[in-house]
């Protein structure tokens, strides 16, 4: 049996986690990680709504072979602590597409950490996260890619926003690259925000309501996180699961 | 319809309206010239109900209601239309959803029953048509991606589907060509030259009132009007300056 290196704060994929929540997690949870592996030219999606009422640990473990194609999309819309962890590991040509919310108010913080391993020649991975609190809560984003020395024609792609609704909420994004091949294309970029106060007017003065606004707002916000899944049922599904929890606190 | 008394309004601290008085009745088309500064766009928005524009004294009465004490939705939904000088853009949201939501919440603030999906096309195609805008536009992000002149058109959509008995448009010419200017005044004039409904239209130039005869002219300076007259006023204006017919 191996043994659990439980996190500190030192660490820097853990550096943004509530702790305090993470104590009232047996240690065992720690070393719970969900080991996926999809062959080469298999095509998986995953769509996971994580909106529990106490802390909760997810770590998924992604192995993705030659010319696979790998979908995750996910809702963090937690009431307590609320943590994704996915590890992806790219063969030659696969794909790692991911799709993220972090959505509540409270006190909670939701992240998503995701460590995407470019490992072998052209493959791709493009991630979108978008991050909306309010009250005390916090979202956070950290995404890092690694590019092998042989990974040529690696092509990477991250973007994040968050939108903060109220002054006490907060959001981090923690983009980080390490690139060792010459030959690769990444993209990152992280933004964020407050609700656009003009839009809300323009939106009144045509008469909607300043709560049927924000929503409207808010759901093209974080539409973009879901505009890569094909089924459209499905992102009407992911979109609605994430307003879900903007009517209850605001 | 539309009385304003002794209007002042501040915005930033700064007394921007001092003390302006208007009158519109149904059936009227009254403009408002005037210079850089003088107040005009201050004046459109404190009618809409922009935070950050303080009303500090006077009053501002629609059909015999207080329209100061109304949101900005309120406003809406009693008939008042703001024409925006530059229209907001709103990404991931198209013009038919928007509009759709604001129809329908117009209605629902009234007690009438929501227009369903097929009667709002239905209208919204009549209206984009009236505007010469492309119905494809319509299912585009809100104003993302217009040009100048498609905003404004695409306004003129808007209050055509919203059908409002009054509208304060500010500064609806600029950014308009030629054959654009006369789409939009005709626009003007099939949507709100109604017995039952009034105008305001703030404008910089007199161009837009070769299409759009006004009832009225007012001059707007130092926030407040500093004169009134006939259409002839525009041109007068046009010709001799504001600082010569204002002082």
């Amino acid at each position: 049996m191996n043994a659990i290196t439980l996190p500190t704060k030192r660490d820097e994929e853990w550096r943004y986690a509530d702790f305090a929540a993470l104590e009232t997690l047996a240690p065992e949870a720690f070393g719970e990680w969900k080991a996926i592996e999809l062959a080469a030219g298999e095509t998986r999606r995953k769509c996971l709504v994580l909106d529990g009422s106490g802390p909760e640990l997810h770590r998924v473990r992604l192995t993705v072979g030659e010319g696979a194609r790998a979908e995750l999309f996910a809702v963090n819309a937690g009431a307590d602590y609320t943590r994704l962890e996915v590890v992806v590991r790219l063969a030659e040509n696969a794909h790692f597409e991911f799709g993220g919310v972090t959505i509540g108010g409270g006190e909670a913080t939701r992240e998503f950490v995701t460590r995407v391993e470019h490992a072998e020649p052209e493959a791709t991975s493009h991630q979108v996260v978008r991050s909306v609190h309010w009250g005390q809560a916090t979202g956070n984003f950290l995404g890092r890619i690694e590019v092998a020395r042989d990974a040529q024609k690696t092509d990477a792609a991250q973007d994040f926003k968050g939108l903060i609704l109220e002054r006490g909420a907060s959001t981090n994004a923690k983009p980080e690259l390490e690139i060792y091949a010459d030959d690769v294309k990444c993209a990152h970029g992280a933004a964020i925000g407050q609700m656009d106060e003009t839009a809300r007017f323009y939106m009144a003065a045509r008469g909607i309501p300043p709560e049927v606004a924000r929503k409207l707002l808010v759901r093209a916000f974080v539409a973009d996180a879901f505009t890569a899944l094909a089924d459209e049922g499905e992102q009407e599904r992911m979109l609605d699961a994430a307003l879900k929890v903007l009517g209850e606190a605001l | 319809m539309l009385e304003i008394d002794n209007l002042h309004a501040t915005v930033g601290g700064t007394e921007i309206l001092r003390g302006l008085s208007l009158e519109v009745n149904a059936g009227e088309v009254h403009a408002i010239m005037g210079p850089n500064g003088a107040g005009k766009s201050t004046l459109a928005y404190v009618l809409g109900g922009r935070p950050g524009y303080e009303v500090t004294a006077g009053s501002v009465s629609f059909n015999g209601q207080d329209l100061l004490a109304l949101a900005p939705q309120e406003r809406a939904a009693a008939g008042l239309f703001l024409g925006f000088q530059y229209p907001v853009e709103i990404p991931g949201v198209s013009n038919v959803q928007f509009l759709r939501e604001a129809l329908n919440a117009q209605r629902k603030a009234r007690g009438e029953e929501p227009l369903s999906g097929g009667e709002f096309l239905k209208l919204a195609r009549e209206k984009a048509g009236l505007l010469k805008l492309d119905m494809e536009m319509m299912k585009r992000a809100v104003n993302v991606g217009f040009s100048g002149g498609e905003k404004k058109r695409a306004e003129m959509v808007q209050m055509g589907i919203l059908d409002p008995a009054f509208a304060v448009l500010d500064e609806t010419d600029s950014g308009l060509d030629i054959d654009a200017l006369r789409v939009v005044g005709e626009g003007i004039n099939a949507i709100m030259r109604k017995p039952d409904k009034g105008v305001l239209l703030i404008t910089h130039y007199q161009r837009l009132l070769d299409y759009v005869r006004p009832d009225f002219v007012h001059v707007l300076a130092r926030g407040r009007i500093v004169k009134s007259g006939g259409a002839e006023l525009a041109h007068q204006l046009e010709s001799e300056g504001y600082e010569a017919v204002a002082a």
